[in-house]
């Protein structure tokens, strides 16, 4: 009796603040890159599986923002391990059973080959679907948010269009936001890295509950 | 929704997307031109390069012999 042993490779994660991983995959809507995307904002996400309820409610959902998000130059992709006729023929059910059209392309990642770069397969969740990711890429192509829901979460569009909105002010303005910051709200001033920056900031005008932690608004 | 189908024919997008690169444009000016999202018009560009359809001149896409005869 021979013992085998086989090799699991652990999955890739990516990296805040560095490149995202580039892949070229077959979509809904031809065969994509991802530097095709370059100069826009990108939201890469991946669901279970087609024909699902949660998935299909998360369709609706992305769909009900994409006009927000293109206002703010923000393009959704799909992805999930399933054929490409099975992506084209649930998006066709959605249209025929709930009159909505999907706008955004879906990867058909049959070989798991985006998933496994971007570690959307977690064993402890699914060995053969992807979990709920969602991987915010900037127009430079660097990734700079990840979120993870599980298989039972249908994911929240709100905090998806305010963490969009977090980090295109956080870039323009040179800013931090605090914990539940929403448009309009006061940002947070970067701290101080120097003892006489820190004596300065308290004289700035900022709302300051100590030097380390300022706020002000923007115009 | 590839932009060539398997027949040989070509999508409405990549019908548009040829007529306006028959003066040299870049992805930007076609997208721009044609209201396609960037990332769609640079999809159906590198195909329709591949297909010989169009040629690259730098970061501008010029028609070529072939693209010209399938528009017509």
């Amino acid at each position: 009796m021979t013992e085998e042993t086989s090799v699991v490779s652990s999955p890739s994660f990516p990296r805040l603040n560095e490149p995202a991983p580039e892949f070229e995959a077959v979509t809904t809507h031809g065969t994509i890159r991802l530097s095709d995307y370059r100069d826009s904002w990108l939201i890469l996400f991946s669901h279970p599986a087609d024909f699902t309820p949660v998935c299909t409610t998360e369709f609706l959902a992305f769909t009900e923002i994409y006009p927000e998000l293109q206002k703010r130059g923000v393009e959704l992709l799909g992805l999930s391990i399933d054929s490409v006729y099975s992506h084209i023929a649930w998006t066709r059910n959605i249209e025929e059973k709930l009159g909505v059209k999907i706008p955004f392309p879906i990867i058909a990642d049959l070989n798991k080959e985006v998933a496994t770069l971007y570690g959307m397969i977690q064993p402890g969740a699914s060995k053969t679907e992807t979990v709920r990711a969602v991987f915010i890429i900037d127009p430079k192509g660097i990734l700079r948010a990840m979120i993870y829901y599980p298989l039972t979460t249908g994911r929240n569009m709100d905090e998806i269009l305010r963490l969009i909105d977090a980090l295109q002010t956080s870039d323009k303005h040179q800013v931090a936001t605090p914990a539940n910051w929403r448009p309009g709200d006061k940002v947070i001033v970067p701290p101080p890295t120097t003892a006489e920056m820190a004596e300065e900031r308290v004289k700035a005008g900022y709302e300051c509950v100590d030097w380390y932690l300022c706020k002000k608004s923007l115009e | 929704m590839a932009c060539i189908n398997p027949d040989g024919t070509l999508a409405p997008s990549a019908i548009q997307v040829l007529r306006e690169a028959e003066q040299p444009k870049t992805a930007a000016e076609l997208a721009q031109i044609s209201g396609l999202p960037l990332f769609r018009v640079r999809s159906s560009l590198r195909e329709l390069v591949q297909a010989g359809l169009l040629r690259e001149d730098g970061d501008h896409f010029v028609l070529t012999e072939s693209g010209r005869a399938k528009l017509e």
